[in-house]
């Protein structure tokens, strides 16, 4: 019989800790095949963020730096002009990149860095406990938004695809989401795309996900994922907003 | 013997790193450092190196986190307040056991403070400075020699003890001139980084660097660990001078620029026929607790004198003899007020026995 | 041997670079130097000043609070610093800007020498610092002239190594009149 899918030989043979629903798992695997696909596991450095993307060593088989809270795309400059020759991506949750490490995503973007950041929008803090995120709705209930996210006090979500799409040092940006063969479709190729870019050395690649959280939307699996498509994507519109393509 | 140059400490503390094979540098320009950013952003490129001029102290210092998981040699150098935020990145890299330099050319605080010379930051930098219960290798020269010196000595230490290394120094090390022979450091026979991350490779296992610790004793484990690699260390690595020690009935201590102007302060203390010494300590961490012990033996008062209202006097105290007095002279910074040999002098004609 | 010399004036008068000159004279002799500069958080008209030690052996603290030489080229720093100079010491003076008439100053040599007419005699009054200089050294003996001469091509930039014979004459102006000053 012919094996017709099988795990990406970037990820590990083990089980996740990601709860029942959320979008991690499939977006570590677009990331993990883009790596199969073009053969570059051996040389690609991993940067973890703090959240619920800090155990990235647990399921990739590559090499992995920590890197404190927010300051992935710091420390991804680092390993990348220490080691020009290897493929280096972050992989950051809303906190990490758009709060505390918006100094660092913004600089890294700026310079060009030659490394692809994967930023995963659940519009919540995660880990800690679905405290309001800087991407959190309007209007959305959580931990420290008890009566829904006030713009007036909060400010509006950041909308990171767009912004940074506007730096000159931005290669790629665009906005994808997992909640449906066919978005996961567009965002295997929006993967590949911001991977391939590195390889070319284009500069900086940057793929915003949206991603659901049951847990800490409250919501069964299926309702968060349905919230995606009717909530998110009308406000965090998918698509891609930088592409240096044929310039 | 090298030609002899005329130089500022703080581009000694650039040449050497350079010298010492640094890699990449990531920095942020403040007074009284700056000259170390404006050395290396022109000639470290010149060695295929990499300079970063970057947006904040915290983004410079997680730079020389990832160059240094990466196994190269990274740097950077800053003063007082730029420390601070830097503390975090810090902290991270001992818990993940990365060697890397970092060089704080003090200057007054707290807060903004001002530009002159200070040592109030010797607490910040020998009690690890951030947080979870850390340590890192502190070395304080007292030359422009030493600012060369010291500095590749703390790659090597660094790289050797896989522990961060800082070279403390002040505004009057970081802008006199003095003359300096470069002479190369002879290779140190140091272990190859097996542990960074530099792409799997083929068939290889995969490493990695980090100091998230949720397993089971895991923690515990790794604070035992450093705490023992701590104890070697300070067996293995402390560094003092003394000068006039053997029969002084008064020792004075004080390190970096100040030990520099207790020694004329010493020498007059000589010509009027007074017994005095100097014990300048090299490493701040480790302490050379040793040295205050094996002195205290025989000459029971010593003097310590900071730019500061006192820091480095504790661990002098927990160091000598119990019968052993420890009078203290302070001179926290402000400006145009360096003391002078001549007050210093005054200060050990009170104490003298 | 160990000689320090403390000189000091306001930003523009070149006090450091005269520092520095007499420290790569130093280096020229084989001797050790050590040079602390400080001026104020302004870099044009503000005060200036800076210690040399230059020392056979160890130089030794780089400041020096009662200095045996120092070189005053403006009222601020002759009303301010004069009387710091250790007994049996010696201050030398720009006498062209500094009014030592009503100054107490026991034990102490007063030289006075007109730098900024020198240099303006000269053709430029920017070299009032390499007189100072010449003055120094001719009165104190520490350094011979031809390391001062020497020292010009190390502490000028390459782009103004044009001016080394004209800061040649200012040196050697400089100690003509401040061993005359002395006689006198």
């Amino acid at each position: 019989m012919k094996q017709v899918f099988s795990r990406p030989a970037s990820l590990k043979d083990v089980q996740t800790h990601f709860c029942p629903g959320c979008h991690h798992g499939t977006i570590h695997r677009l990331v993990a095949e883009a790596m199969d696909e073009f053969g570059i596991r051996d040389r690609t450095i991993g940067c973890a963020s703090v959240g619920c993307s800090v155990f990235l060593y647990g399921y990739f088989d590559i090499d992995v730096v920590e890197s404190p809270h927010g300051r992935a795309p710091a420390v991804a400059t680092g390993v990348k002009r220490a080691r020009p020759d290897t493929i280096v991506f972050t992989y950051q949750g809303d906190g990490d990149l758009a709060a505390i490490g918006t100094s660092e995503i913004i600089h890294a973007a700026n310079r060009g860095e030659d490394i692809t950041v994967i930023f995963v929008n659940n519009t919540t803090y995660g880990m800690t406990g679905g405290q309001m995120a800087p991407t959190t709705m309007p209007g959305q209930k959580t931990s420290t938004s008890p009566y829904g996210r006030d713009i007036k006090n909060d400010g509006a979500p950041f909308k990171m695809a767009e912004l940074l799409s506007n730096l000159d040092g931005v290669a790629y940006s665009a906005r994808v989401a997992v909640n449906s063969p066919k978005n996961v479709i567009q965002a295997k190729k929006a993967v590949k795309t911001a991977f391939r870019y590195q390889l070319e050395g284009r500069g900086f690649s940057f793929i915003e996900a949206l991603a659901a959280c049951p847990t800490n939307w409250g919501m069964n699996p299926l309702p968060a994922n349905q919230r995606v498509g009717d909530e998110m994507i009308p406000y965090f519109p998918l698509g891609t907003y930088k592409n240096t393509e044929n310039l | 013997m090298s030609e002899r140059l005329f130089i500022k400490g703080n581009e000694a503390v650039a040449m050497a790193a350079i010298e010492a094979g640094v890699r990449c540098y990531f920095g942020y320009p403040i007074t009284p450092q700056s000259d170390i950013p404006e050395y290396l952003s022109r000639e470290l490129p010149k060695t295929g190196g990499t300079f970063i001029q970057v947006e904040s102290e915290i983004g410079a210092i997680n730079m020389v986190l990832g160059a240094s998981a990466a196994g190269v040699r990274a740097m950077t150098s800053s003063s007082g307040p730029g420390i601070s935020l830097k503390q975090e990145g810090i902290s991270y890299m001992a818990g993940s056991e990365l060697p890397g330099v970092i060089v704080d050319i003090m200057r007054a605080g707290p807060g903004l403070g001002g530009i002159d010379a200070s040592q109030a930051d010797y607490f910040q930098a020998t009690r690890g400075g951030g947080h979870g219960g850390y340590r890192i290798i502190v070395l304080a020269p007292g030359s422009v020699q030493e600012m060369y010196d010291l500095t590749m000595l703390a790659f090597d230490l660094s790289d050797q003890w896989r522990i961060p290394a800082l070279v403390l120094a002040d505004s009057v090390l970081g802008q006199m001139k003095e003359s300096l022979v470069a002479n190369p450091r002879p290779k140190a026979d140091l272990p190859p980084k097996e542990w960074a991350v530099r792409g799997r490779g083929e068939g290889m296992q995969q490493n990695i660097v980090k100091s998230l610790y949720l397993g089971d004793g895991e923690m515990e484990k790794f604070h035992w660990k450093m705490h023992a690699r701590y104890q070697e260390l300070a067996e293995k690595e402390c560094r003092w001078e003394e000068v006039q020690t053997a029969d002084a009935e008064l020792i004075v201590t004080a390190f970096g620029s100040t030990a520099r102007i207790a020694s004329t302060a010493v020498a007059m203390a000589r010509e009027a026929g007074m017994k005095v010494g100097l014990l300048r300590p090299i490493t701040l961490f480790p302490f050379p607790k040793q040295a205050y012990a094996a002195l205290s033996e025989h000459c029971k008062h010593f003097l310590d004198i900071e730019l500061s209202t006192g820091q480095m006097v504790d661990d002098v105290r927990l160091s000598v003899a119990r019968d052993a007095d420890v009078a203290f002279y302070g001179r926290p910074p402000g400006a145009g007020s360096l003391p002078t040999p001549e007050e210093l002098f005054e200060q050990i004609r009170k104490v003298y026995p | 041997m160990r000689h320090d010399v403390f000189i000091a004036g306001y930003g523009g008068q070149g006090v450091l670079l005269a520092g520095n000159l007499l420290s790569y004279a130093a280096l020229h002799e084989n001797l050790n130097v050590s040079f602390f500069p400080a001026y104020g958080v302004e870099k044009r008209g503000g005060a200036a000043m800076c210690t040399v030690i230059i020392s056979a052996g160890d130089t030794g603290s780089p400041v020096v609070g009662n200095p045996s030489v120092s070189v005053l080229l403006n009222q601020l720093s002759f009303d301010k610093y004069a009387a710091r100079v250790k007994r049996g010491g010696m201050c030398v003076v720009n006498s062209t800007l500094v009014n030592t008439d009503h100054a107490e100053l026991p034990g102490i040599e007063l030289i006075r020498v007109p730098m900024n007419q020198i240099a303006i005699d000269l053709g430029d009054v920017r070299m009032v610092n390499m007189v100072a200089c010449g003055a120094y050294a001719a009165l104190t003996g520490v350094l011979p002239s031809l390391a001062l001469h020497e020292a010009l091509k190390k502490a000028l930039p390459e782009r103004n190594h044009a001016l080394i014979p004209a800061n040649i004459r200012a040196i050697n102006t400089g100690a003509a009149v401040a061993l005359e000053q002395r006689k006198s």
